[in-house]
């Protein structure tokens, strides 16, 4: 009986923590849309391809301009949060006025139009990207399994950059400014606040952690134009199932799906990228605006 | 976006239709259009590829089904995909397996939608704007999940070789202009049979229920129950939509099923125009055709596409049939 | 912004019409002289891209140059769309190009949905369709047909080729990651039985959802069966995920194979060699593998972008130009009139070709040749650009393919 419990133990164990590590990429994606949506009420559907020209541009680092993983970290983010700048003062803010129906369709138009882009160049089979030196190397044994140090900075990294962005909106005073201009934007403008400007930024941060996210998935998973669109839909039901712009609730109900996700694939793996969506009509049901959204 | 689409219609001036065409509901500009709409459906064929015009048609039925739900309703459906694809599973297999006609067959597929329409809507409805959205969504995916597991649904090669049958069991459908006239029937059916429920005064309600729906209860109407009316209605023609359309081509295959299908006939209905009774034929015309045409441009269609829906957002919000509409200071 | 709005509607009302319109004259144009046309219909948009797209469009233009088909007075176009691996935009197409732009013979096709859709529609008109990307054993099974010749690869190749002549190596017992969708099941089930025919084992399989991102949960349970082959049945971006993560985790460091089932050299191009190193993979041509196969690389090289041909394209240059043989062998309009006497021509001819060398085409559309068992080289091994493989293993043309007795294609009495 023990035994079993035991085997039992050793077979889940590896599954939660290879669980948590998805769950740090859901964690961070769901990061951004969250900060996007409970700012500028904008429903991110680029965001997939955000993530994606992240991982682009680490590769385009690597083989243009013999730049490394750890600068990448920093810039891919910098340049895809410039493009996200661009686009937002063109396109997007012509919209947080209207239903969320047409950011909706605004940004998946986007998507689209990146993609082809980026398929017309790369072709759409993928690229090669190593993990960084300092991180290759053997797995570590963490006495229940053998985890890749890659693995373990994911982690890392995720946690650190989510406790960063939840710091900067709750505890300072940009944030405080950026909550307030969302419950009413003319108010704080009189007070000499450039409201447009930080609606721009806050874009930008929204698109610079997709892209964040991207470097970082960019050694594990193969780095290809559609990588962004397959995982999308995943994050916008973590979103909703946290509670639509709450980034507290983005984060935790990130790395928790990861979990359960990660159990089933052990159970029952065919069903491992359906049950996110049988938690979501769940959650709904019981709790209209997710486990940590105001209703 | 419901506020912004009605603004411009309470001004558009409430013309008298046309003798006749008014009985069915239409102001005299829908009237000289539906005619319009009429005419084509009669010379498209000899003009353009029947195969092609009869796809066109399928999704023109779904886009006005759904369009029934965002346009009337006020409710955003993202998981029409399981009634279209689930329409097409179960007519292939009506007519491949059973050996029903084609006629029984499409109703078989129309009857799965309600089923499927009623019980999703029963839990959908409870939640509103994007939280509605996401359930229909999620039951969706479950649904998908059900096709991709099912044996009867033949996993990713789906169900091939559906013969066409024989209409009442006497008229073969083989050749294509056969096929087409039962096709356009049955979107021509489908088409005046929700332009009716919107001019009958159980569509006043759902207007209403858009419109202020705290109002609607006030006056002691029951919204659940219209609501859960509009979606299985909804979910009716889509899965009537998905099944003609299975009998089309012969197949039924996952693709119909994918949550992409669901986005697709948003981008139908908002690129045709929402709320507006011909606006869904337009957009599910247009991208039908870009699918079509532009598959010689290789990767480039999903660029284009792009771009015209970006064009769209940015500067036909009321999409084609709303922009006409403005323009010609009427209300299509 | 006026202007803007008129133009773009403009657009948008032409181009239901025009393309349409401009069809319609080809048809009377095409009946007159003796001119084939040549639809590729293939993905050109999507995760097949690399392996059919736009190479195999080159590869069939290379083909008909290598006919000389011009010079016996024939000429022949070639006209290419994306399927979007949809069923019904592949049928769409198929059916119009057949009706309204007079194509002949529709070639390449990925993605087993769109594959089968197209046989039908091809048999119903009495075209050719000569298939080279799609992997389903129903296409020269209960769904074969006379119009269709199905040339490279099928999963029963597959499967025997990776899966029985691994054993003899003394990789003897397998666990399968597999994709939750017919076409992984069928790789699995068919290896399977070849690994236990051979006296191997099989402790397990786990099946995930198509189109993965994480593969780790499954690997560790690959490495937790203790098995000597973890073989991967599934296709593109699943196995390029599952092998870059099998890298990652050290699955190879300790002495456990890799079988991947269905893999081209784009996807090896793809993975790097880092990554890709000490897999073994099955498919019937490389571009290195003799003289034959390098004179035919070089000539086709300069057209295909920086692309290197895969089986997938091999099969469609070598299946146009066997039935471009069989036109002038039989004649133009003969040809053009009765697709199914042209591939039951093609089946009387033995092929001859630089991608397979000497091989035939059986009764039930299943084009012969023999089979490679390959291992990804390490980066140290490899000495120029795409050079990739060595070989482990050849099965011959009569033991790779599903004999036509278990196939149950209702053309052939038994």
């Amino acid at each position: 009986m023990i035994e079993e419990l035991l085997f039992q133990l050793e077979l889940g164990l590896p599954q939660v923590v290879l669980g948590l590590v998805n769950g740090a990429f859901y964690a961070l994606l769901s990061l951004g849309l969250a900060v996007i949506f409970g700012m500028l009420n904008v429903i991110n559907f680029a965001h997939g391809a955000q993530f994606m020209v992240g991982a682009f541009v680490a590769w385009m680092l690597l083989n243009w301009g013999g730049i490394g993983y750890w600068p990448a970290l920093l810039l891919a983010p910098l340049i895809v949060g410039a493009f996200g700048v661009v686009l937002e003062r063109t396109m997007i803010s012509r919209l947080y006025k209207l239903d969320h129906l047409y950011g909706l369709l605004l940004t998946f138009g986007l998507a689209l139009i990146i993609e082809g882009l980026f398929r017309n160049s790369f072709g759409s089979s993928g690229l090669p990207y190593a993990p960084p030196e300092l991180l290759a190397g053997p797995p570590v044994d963490l006495g229940f399994m053998f985890l890749p140090k890659y693995r373990l900075w994911v982690v890392v990294a995720a946690v650190v950059m989510s406790l960063l962005t939840w710091i900067v909106i709750e505890k300072t005073r940009l944030g405080a400014y950026l909550r307030a201009a969302t419950e009413n934007a003319a108010l704080v403008q009189a007070f000499g606040v450039n409201v447009p400007r930080m609606m721009t930024l806050t874009y930008a941060a929204g698109v610079a952690l997709a892209a964040f996210a991207g470097v970082l998935a960019a050694p594990i998973y193969s780095v290809n134009p559609q990588m962004g669109s397959s995982l999308i839909i995943t994050v916008f039901a973590v979103v909703v199932i946290g509670g639509m712009g709450s980034i507290l609730g983005s984060v935790l109900t990130g790395f928790g799906l990861g979990l359960v996700e990660g159990l089933t694939k052990v159970f029952y793996p065919e069903a491992s990228s359906t049950v996110i969506f049988v938690i979501m009509a769940i959650v709904l049901l019981a709790r209209p605006a997710g486990l940590f959204g105001r209703a | 976006m419901a506020g912004q689409a009605t603004a411009f219609t309470a001004t558009a001036q409430q013309s008298p239709g046309l003798p006749g065409l008014a009985a069915l509901g239409f102001n005299r500009a829908q009237s000289i259009a539906f005619l319009l709409l009429l005419g084509l459906l009669l010379v498209g064929p000899f003009v353009l590829y029947p195969v092609f015009l009869m796809k066109l048609l399928c999704f023109a039925l779904f886009a006005c089904a759904f369009n029934l739900l965002i346009g009337y309703v006020g409710l955003l459906s993202f998981g029409h995909a399981m009634f279209f694809g689930m329409g097409g599973y179960v007519t292939a297999h009506a007519a491949k397996v059973w050996g029903l006609t084609p006629e029984l067959a499409i109703l078989a597929g129309g009857a799965v939608g309600a089923v499927l329409g009623v019980v999703a809507g029963w839990i959908a409805i409870r939640r509103q704007g994007i939280y509605f959205a996401m359930i229909t969504l999620a039951l969706a995916q479950m649904i998908f999940f059900v096709c991709l597991q099912a044996p009867f649904t033949g996993g990713e090669d789906g169900i091939q070789s559906v013969p066409r049958g024989a209409l009442l069991g006497v008229f073969s459908l083989a050749q294509d202009m056969s096929l087409y006239w039962v096709v356009a029937a049955v979107f021509l059916a489908g088409f005046l049979l929700i332009n009716r429920i919107i001019h009958s005064p159980f569509g006043q309600v759902l207007t209403a229920i858009r419109e202020n729906e705290p109002r609607a209860i006030s006056l002691g109407y029951r919204v659940d129950d219209y609501k859960l009316m509009a979606f299985t209605l909804s979910a009716t023609l889509a899965g009537i939509a998905g099944g003609t359309k299975a009998l089309v081509f012969g197949i039924a295959t996952l693709t119909d099923v994918y949550w992409a299908m669901s986005g697709e006939v948003v981008l139908m209905t908002l690129v045709g125009g929402l709320g507006t009774v011909f606006g869904p034929v337009l957009g599910a015309a247009v991208i039908v055709s870009m699918q079509n045409y532009l598959a010689e441009f290789g990767a480039w269609v999903t660029v284009i596409q792009g771009c015209i829906f970006v064009a769209c957002v940015l500067a036909f919000r009321a999409g084609i049939a709303g922009q006409l509409g403005r323009w010609l200071r009427v209300r299509l | 912004m006026v202007q803007d709005r008129r133009s773009l509607l403009k657009s948008g009302a032409g181009l239901a019409l025009v393309p349409a319109l401009a069809g319609l004259p080809s048809r009377g144009r095409a009946q007159g002289a003796t001119t084939l046309k040549i639809g590729v219909l293939n993905d050109q948009s999507g995760v097949y891209r690399e392996v059919s797209g736009p190479t195999s469009t080159a590869c069939v233009r290379q083909a008909i140059q290598d006919s000389g088909i011009a010079a016996k007075g024939i000429t022949v176009e070639v006209v290419q769309a994306d399927h979007q691996n949809k069923a019904d935009v592949g049928a769409t197409i198929a059916r119009q190009w057949i009706d309204r732009d007079g194509v002949d013979v529709i070639v390449d096709v990925p993605n087993s949905a769109v594959a089968l859709a197209i046989n039908g529609i091809v048999r119903e008109k009495n075209k050719v369709y000569l298939n080279s990307t799609g992997g389903t054993t129903e296409l020269t099974g209960r769904q074969c047909s006379p119009n269709t010749v199905h040339w490279t690869y099928d999963t029963y190749m597959l499967a025997k080729s990776t899966g029985g002549a691994m054993v003899k190596t003394g990789a003897d017992s397998w666990f399968f990651i597999t994709a939750d969708y017919a076409f992984g099941h069928d790789l699995e089930r068919n290896t399977s039985a070849f690994v236990q025919a051979a006296g191997g084992k099989v402790l397990g399989a786990v099946r995930h959802p198509l189109q993965s991102t994480d593969f780790s949960s499954y690997l560790l349970q690959a490495q937790q069966s203790r098995a000597k082959v973890v073989g991967l049945a599934n296709a593109g971006t699943d196995t390029i995920n599952c092998v870059k993560q099998a890298a990652e985790f050290g699955v190879t460091r300790r002495g456990t194979k890799i079988a991947v089932m269905l893999m081209f050299i784009n996807d090896v191009h793809s993975l790097g060699l880092n990554a890709a190193q000490g897999l073994v993979c099955t498919e019937s041509f490389y571009w290195d593998l003799n003289d034959r196969t390098r004179a035919f690389t070089d000539r086709v090289k300069g057209s295909l972008g920086g692309n290197y041909p895969a089986m997938s394209h091999a099969g469609c240059y070598a299946s146009v130009l066997h039935y471009l043989k069989a036109v002038a062998d039989m004649g133009g309009a003969a040809a053009k009139s009765d697709g199914a006497a042209t591939v039951a021509r093609m089946k009387a001819m033995p092929t001859d070709d630089d991608c397979f060398g000497q091989g035939k085409i059986r009764e039930d559309g299943r084009k012969l040749h023999p089979v490679y068992l390959f291992e990804v080289k390490k980066p140290e091994e490899s000495k120029g650009p795409w050079d990739y493989y060595k070989m482990l293993q050849t099965t011959s043309a009569d033991e790779a393919w599903r004999p036509v007795s278990e196939g149950g294609c209702p053309l052939v009495r038994a």
